[in-house]
């Protein structure tokens, strides 16, 4: 599965994207695994209310499901405009 | 209705002209651009790092574009964002929307802003004395969609 960061979540984890080997069944079990994994990942996600979710690009929430999913990006809500 | 997301700076006039050219139908084109400020909370800018998710923010805005005009009687819209790194003063983005008569162009322009800050992935981070800092959103955008429901 393709994993990418964006904004400040991409500088606190230290990478725009990687691939994840992952069993997780939803996307906060996914941020569990990432979490566990090491501190700056444990700091990227450390509050989830200000971390957003997109699931083959498009706005997602936290419960779900990862079934069929390609690509996950996480990032802080949006400012463009 | 088309979106384009680009380094380059754009033309308005020019994408006004282009969205009416060899019509006679449009009584109505309105237009908002957003430009990079040289202060924000009181603090001095010196530039703007825009930040988007290639693929993400053509579809989002793609799809914002699609509901605006299944709203209101749109005959041609064009959406234009940038990202990089911006000056104060330069062009950010640039919504236009065509209509016969001027209100579905005011509002289909003002919901197509509205959707646009909350739903399009667009990272600012401002360049200041203290170094880069990422905007926070806003409440008040947010709240702004109630309307729209």
């Amino acid at each position: 599965m393709k994993v990418l960061y964006f904004a400040w979540v991409r500088e606190r984890i230290g990478l725009p994207r990687e691939d994840i080997e992952t069993n997780a069944a939803t996307v906060a079990e996914l941020v569990t695994e990432l979490r566990a994994r090491e501190e700056r990942y444990d700091l990227a996600f450390s509050d989830m209310d200000v971390v957003r979710v997109a699931l083959d690009q498009e706005l997602s929430e936290l419960g779900a499901s990862l079934v069929g999913v390609r690509e996950v990006a996480f990032f802080p809500p949006v400012t463009g405009g | 209705m088309s979106v384009s997301v680009q380094l380059e700076d754009f033309d308005v006039g020019a994408e006004i002209t282009a969205l009416s050219a060899g019509r006679t139908d449009i009584g109505a084109v309105v237009t908002f651009t957003g430009l990079v400020r040289s202060t924000a909370g009181g603090q001095d800018i010196s530039d703007m790092e825009l930040e988007h998710y290639p693929g993400m923010t053509e579809k989002s805005l793609a799809k914002i574009e699609a509901e605006a005009s299944t709203r209101w009687s749109l005959q041609a819209s064009r959406i234009i964002h940038r990202y990089g790194k911006l000056l104060p003063g330069a062009k950010i983005v640039m919504v236009a929307t065509a209509s016969p008569h001027r209100g579905d162009a005011f509002e289909s322009a003002e919901f197509i802003m509205d959707y646009l800050k909350s739903r399009a992935p667009f990272w600012k981070k401002e360049g200041t004395a203290g170094g880069g800092k990422w905007v926070d959103a806003r409440d008040a955008d947010e709240e702004a969609l109630d309307r729209w429901d």
